[in-house]
Formats: C-alpha cells, sequence, structure tokens
C-alpha cells in the first residue's frame, strides 16, 4: 500500500502504427528479462523424459559427423586441404547446427507460442530472439567436443586466428535470427512454412560448405555461391579454426552483406505485421 | 481526481470470411487449378495484397468508442456476445492493435486472463512461478519479494519443487492465480465470460477485484451476470454492435441493457446445414427461451416463470417420439433432464406423431435458479430404438436473481438451485 502510493505510474499511448513501425527497443530492454528465462526454460525443458537426457546434445552433431565421414571421406573421397575430415565436417556442423535449430524452432516460436501471443503484452521479439539463443547451449556442448576431436587427431588450431571466431558466430546469429523474423512472421498467417522447413533446411545444406570444402566450387561461380549467407560463416568458422582457405575476401563481405540485410528487412517485416499476430494467429 | 483510462474514437476492424472462401473446393479440379495459382498467391500475400474477393469482408468490432475513467473507479462493461467487449479488453491490454484512434493508459495493465501464461508442465512450481512472473512483466527482484506469499496464496507449499504436471487440476490453477493475483497491476481487467468452467475460480476473480478495488486501484469488469454487474461496480458502459450506446450509474445502465432488448438473443434457429442427415426424419428448428411477457431473452429472472419452446419438423411419421431437454450448468453439472413426454397419458396421446411442424413447450416454475449462466441441450428420440438429435449445448442462458430468497445478503450462493422454500420458525421454549 505505501509503495503504491509512491509509484507514479507511466502513461503508456496505444495507436495504431502506421507505415514502418518504430522498433521499440526499450520495451525490448525492459523486458530482457523474460529474454533470459525463455531460455532458460527452453533448455531445462529440452531433454526432460529422455533416457538419454544432454547427452543427445552430443550424439545428434557425432553422429551426422559419422556419417559425413563415411560417405564423403571414405566413399566419395572428398578433398580436406589436409584437416582430417571428422574435425573438417564437425567444425562446420558447429554452426550449422546452431543456424538448423534455430531456423526451426525460431520460425515456429510465435505458432509454438500463440496462447502467449493471445493473451498478453509483450514485445513478440522476445520469442525468435530467445528460441535463438536457445541454441547456444547446444553449440557450447558440440565446441567441447571439437576440441576434443582435434586433440585426438592432432590439429593445431590457428592461435592466431581464432580471436575472430566470435565475430563469425555472431554471423551465424544475425543470419539464423534474419531468417526466423521472416518465417516466424509469415507462419503466423501461412502454415505453409511449416510444410516447408524440413525442405528449405535440407536444401540450405547442400547449399553450404558443410560436408564438403568450399574450394570445389569453382572460381566464377565464388560470388553467386556466396549469396548464402551461411557459405561465408562456414568457411569463416574453418578458416579462424583450423586456418583452411584463404582470408576473409570479398565473398565473406558478400555473405555479410545479405547476412545483415535479411536481418535488418526481417527486423522490419516482423514488426509492421506484429500487430496483426494476435488477430491471425 | 486523475484520468487512469482515456479512449478516444477507438475503433478496430477484423477481416472475416478469408478462411471459408479458402477452403470451398468439392472437386479435383478446383484444387489442381488452386495448386497452379499458389505461387501467385505467396507473392501477393508478401507484398501485402491478397484477392480483391476477400478484402470486402470486413466487421468492425470497435467503432468511435470514446470514454474516460478516472483512477480508483470500477466499471462495468455489458453487451451482447460480438458487442466488443473482449476487443476492447485486448485493446487495452496491448495485446492486439486499434485500427483507428488512440488509448492512453496510466501504468500497468493485469488480466486475470493471463492466468496460467506460459507455465509449462515439466517445470516445478518454483520454476512456473518466476517463468510466469517475467512473461507477465514482473521484475525478478518483484517475483523474489512476493514468493512466499505466492506460495502461501497457492496453497500447494510442500509440492512447490514438483513438476507442476504431476499437480491436480485444483492445484494448478491454484498456483496459476496466485501468481496472477500478485502481479499488483495499476489497472486491472476481469473478463468474467472468458474465465470458463470453474466456480471456485469466478470467485477467486471476483474477491481479488474487490481487494484491488479497495486499495483504490482501476478495474474494468465484464460480465454476463447482470447482478454481479450490480453489486461490484458504480458505474457501467453499454456496448452494442461495437459502439458505446449507454454510460450511466450501473443500476440504470444494466436497465437500460436488459429492457432495451438487446440482450442475448435467447434463440438458437439451426441452418438446414447444421443438422446431420443421420437425424432424418427429425429436423430441429430453433429453441427458444421466453419470459412471462411473451418476449424471447437471454437473461431471466429468477422470480418468474421461463418458458422454453423447441421447434422441429417431422419429414415423415415417428412413433415412440419423446423430445425434450438438459439442463447444465456452467460448470457442466447436469440440473435435470425432461421429456415432452414424460407424463403417461401424454405420451399415449403424442407418442405417435404424423409428420409436420411441432413445437414442444414447457414451463420452468418461478424460484428455481440460482444465479449464473446455464446451458440447454435438446434430445429427440424414440425410448430403445433411435436417438435422432442430440445436441448438448443448443443454447445458453442468463439468471439475474434480483428479489430471489436471500438476496438482502450480497453474497454468492452455492448450488445451482435457489429455491423458494417454505420456513416455518417456531419458538419452542
Amino acid at each position: 500500500m505505501t509503495e503504491l502510493a509512491k509509484h507514479q505510474p507511466a502513461t503508456i499511448y496505444i495507436k495504431p502504427t502506421k507505415g514502418l513501425a518504430a522498433l521499440n527497443l526499450r520495451d525490448l530492454w525492459t523486458y530482457r528479462e523474460l529474454v533470459f528465462f525463455m531460455v532458460w526454460r527452453d533448455v531445462k525443458v529440452k531433454y526432460k523424459q529422455t533416457l538419454l537426457g544432454m547427452a543427445w546434445a552430443v550424439i545428434q552433431p557425432v553422429m551426422t559427423m559419422l556419417v559425413f565421414t563415411f560417405l564423403f571421406d571414405r566413399v566419395a573421397k572428398l578433398p580436406t586441404e589436409g584437416i582430417p575430415y571428422p574435425v573438417f565436417s564437425f567444425t562446420a556442423l558447429l554452426p550449422w547446427g546452431l543456424f538448423v535449430v534455430a531456423l526451426n524452432q525460431g520460425s515456429r516460436s510465435l505458432v509454438a507460442h500463440n496462447n502467449m501471443v493471445t493473451k498478453i503484452y509483450f514485445p513478440r521479439l522476445i520469442l525468435p530472439l530467445s528460441s535463438v539463443f536457445a541454441g547456444l547451449v547446444d553449440f557450447a556442448i558440440a565446441f567441447v567436443i571439437l576440441i576434443g576431436l582435434m586433440f585426438y587427431f592432432q590439429v593445431t588450431p590457428a592461435w592466431n586466428l581464432l580471436w575472430t571466431l566470435p565475430l563469425f558466430l555472431l554471423l551465424a546469429l544475425i543470419t539464423a535470427l534474419g531468417v526466423a523474423l521472416w518465417l516466424s512472421a509469415v507462419n503466423v498467417k501461412y502454415r505453409d512454412v511449416n510444410q516447408a522447413l524440413p525442405f528449405l533446411t535440407q536444401f540450405w545444406l547442400f547449399a553450404t560448405p558443410v560436408a564438403y570444402s568450399a574450394s570445389v566450387v569453382s572460381e566464377k561461380w565464388q560470388i553467386l555461391y556466396s549469396l548464402n549467407p551461411m557459405a561465408g560463416v562456414v568457411n569463416g568458422f574453418r578458416w579462424a579454426l583450423l586456418g583452411t582457405g584463404s582470408a576473409p575476401d570479398i565473398t565473406l563481405w558478400v555473405s555479410a552483406t545479405i547476412s545483415i540485410l535479411i536481418f535488418v528487412s526481417g527486423l522490419f517485416y516482423f514488426r509492421s505485421m506484429e500487430k496483426t499476430f494476435a488477430d491471425t494467429i | 481526481m486523475t484520468v487512469a483510462i482515456s479512449v478516444h474514437n477507438l475503433g478496430k476492424r477484423y477481416q472475416i470470411g478469408a478462411a471459408e472462401t479458402k477452403f470451398r473446393y468439392n472437386m479435383l479440379r478446383d484444387v489442381l487449378a488452386d495448386t497452379v495459382y499458389a505461387p501467385v498467391r505467396l507473392a501477393k500475400a508478401l507484398v501485402g495484397k491478397s484477392d480483391r474477393r476477400s478484402n470486402q469482408n470486413f466487421v468492425w468490432a470497435l467503432k468511435d468508442v470514446s470514454f474516460d475513467l478516472d483512477e480508483g473507479k470500477v466499471l462495468g462493461i455489458v453487451g451482447r456476445n460480438g458487442a466488443g467487449k473482449s476487443t476492447l479488453l485486448k485493446i487495452l491490454s496491448r495485446v492486439t492493435e486499434p485500427t483507428t484512434g488512440t488509448v492512453s493508459v496510466r501504468g500497468r495493465v493485469g488480466s486475470l486472463l493471463e492466468v496460467g501464461t506460459g507455465f509449462h508442465p515439466e517445470l516445478t512450481g518454483r520454476e512456473n512461478i518466476y517463468m510466469n512472473g517475467a512473461i507477465l512483466g514482473m521484475k525478478r527482484s518483484q517475483i523474489d519479494r512476493n514468493f512466499d506469499a505466492i506460495v502461501d496464496f497457492s496453497e500447494v507449499g510442500q509440492f512447490i519443487d514438483t513438476p507442476v504436471k504431476r499437480y491436480s487440476s485444483g492445484m494448478y490453477l491454484r498456483l496459476a492465480f496466485a501468481v496472477a493475483a500478485h502481479l499488483e497491476p495499476d489497472i486491472l481487467v476481469v473478463d468474467e465470460v472468458l474465465a470458463v468452467g470453474d466456480a471456485e475460480f469466478q470467485r477467486k476473480c471476483i474477491g481479488k477485484m474487490n481487494d484491488v478495488a479497495q486499495q483504490g486501484r482501476t478495474v474494468l469488469f465484464v460480465s454476463h451476470n447482470m447482478s454481479a454487474i450490480l453489486r461490484l461496480t458504480q458505474e457501467a458502459i453499454v456496448l452494442k454492435k461495437g459502439q458505446l450506446i449507454k454510460r450511466a450509474p450501473t443500476a440504470e445502465a444494466v436497465d437500460f441493457y436488459l429492457s432495451s432488448g438487446q440482450a442475448e438473443s435467447g434463440q438458437r434457429v439451426w441452418e438446414a446445414d447444421e443438422v446431420p442427415a443421420a437425424s432424418a426424419p427429425f429436423k430441429p428448428v430453433a429453441i427458444r427461451i421466453r419470459e412471462r411477457s411473451g418476449k424471447v431473452v437471454d437473461t431471466v429472472r429468477s422470480t418468474e416463470p421461463v418458458m422454453v419452446e423447441f421447434e422441429y419438423q417431422l419429414d415423415a411419421p415417428v412413433t415412440g417420439l419423446r423430445v425434450g431437454m438438459y439442463l447444465n450448468t456452467m460448470r457442466g453439472e447436469y440440473v435435470f433432464t425432461t421429456f415432452d413426454t414424460d407424463d403417461a397419458k401424454q405420451f399415449e396421446q403424442f407418442g405417435a406423431r404424423p409428420a409436420g411442424r411441432y413445437i414442444s413447450r414447457c414451463e420452468i416454475p418461478a424460484d428455481l435458479f440460482n444465479e449464473g449462466r446455464y446451458y440447454l441441450g435438446v434430445n429427440a428420440s424414440s425410448f430403445g430404438v433411435k436417438r435422432y438429435f442430440m445436441d448438448e449445448n443448443a443454447l445458453s442462458f442468463n439468471v439475474d436473481i434480483s428479489g430471489a430468497p436471500g438476496t438482502q445478503w450480497p453474497e454468492l450462493r452455492q448450488g445451482p438451485i435457489r429455491p423458494r422454500l417454505n420456513w416455518k420458525i417456531e419458538k419452542i421454549g
């Protein structure tokens, strides 16, 4: 009661937003604790009532790596620039795994939480944002395995380049978030997104140098190839960790530009659709 | 006096019918044509242009609504279903955006609709309190401070570290409610219409609302229950088809609402496509509730008899027919079941009915119902032969208890019926 008397509530103005909605990042900041709680919940709940629990975070990338090793190393004998194939592919599977989880969870986040969307106010950006962040935990676990693999195969990391790794991680997050913003907003109205996601993920995997080296793509196609921002991310990861490939050149800048374009346009598209989410979901 | 809520020319337009036109194919040819057209539709949808055909199907859920509400006031909102009550509350709590107009709201709006939003069955009670609190906009420090009070209020104490999927539904609801009740909103929104089900829960909502109002905070209260509105609010607004048509002291507003005939229709008509083919030769036409004057109404007075009439068509003669109804409370308890040929003589006369149009009427005597909302189900069958038609939830109506026994005490009476019984008091010593 005494607290109430002291409390001077702020006035909120509600009116229709016109044109490109303001991003309202201040609101997002006020709700930052919610992002933390959502990530915490996702992580906490993810492996509940499973026999193997957190081990799944290890099994999934390791199994993929083993299948890739068999298919592309033993059978197809793809070149790996002198790096043992398991390490070579696992390095790429790290950002790729993060991207896939973020893409799939993020794109479904609004529809999956429709009871929140239709009942309460909060910045809707929090839903795709926290889905993307939740992928970081699996990423951290997989990173530990990578260190183990490098140790086992006696691959020395490219120490001098390692500091660039967070930048490539950031680029992976921006790409994933950008795509998730677009798809989650479209998914509210058109559930076609749910149908398209598995196909999109698979297609995208082939268009990204995860199982193979980007060097197999011929010179004249490199620029076109780098229109896929994940190609830039994966190449960057290999370069920063293993020292393979060339130093970031024009292709990285193309990837980064595309990624930022997707992100910024996604942000504005999301915000402009946001006002109709509760009505159409 | 400071203004807590100021609503100015508020309007909300919804698009309707798009979904219906979308799935109207009945031939493979249509499906194929639709598939070919799909990429075009996708492109149009992404640039924000939908088919012109569906563009015209708009409905204004709210139109030109303006009002101010002072801090510390309790405002009732009445109107029939679809009048825009829930849309108004959704705009005030910022769930959806208005199409036109502005609102300024002083302080945080909390609603008891939010109960349990974001609860995850795998998380423990403790974890859910934090999760739910954060979703409702509480700071972690605020949750910490209120944590013990929330646990006490919820009465789940010893199970606080058990996943909530192991809770009984009552425990679950109590915990969810406890979090929402400790939100300390500046403005509380209570939509009783949507808080379906549990009467205990509704009582808690109303109790909480009273507390909030007594602390001098602002409350908006939506209800179909006129006696609750009368008991709990000083002032009310009446919405009709999205427009504010009356604002007055509660008694006057409720009277206006009930007498202007725009309360719930009190009638259910079956369209041809709502009747399953299996019910032939029986065809329901309509069910209505009439008050003593003969007017079709949604809200009846507990102190007056109520006429229920069920109109139907027989396309062929039927033998052994009985047409009747179930009466249920909002919690889904049966109050009674009755058929038009329950009386043996009546059955002799009308058990076999030739084809034609019929009305079966029955009068429910006065002084039977308690306050609240009741559901009427209908049934037409030949005992042991066939059940022609059944609709468990054909029509609902409200009961207003003004003048019923015991209303001099402003309290909720337990039980679905409120009979006027003949008490005798004798001094024996």
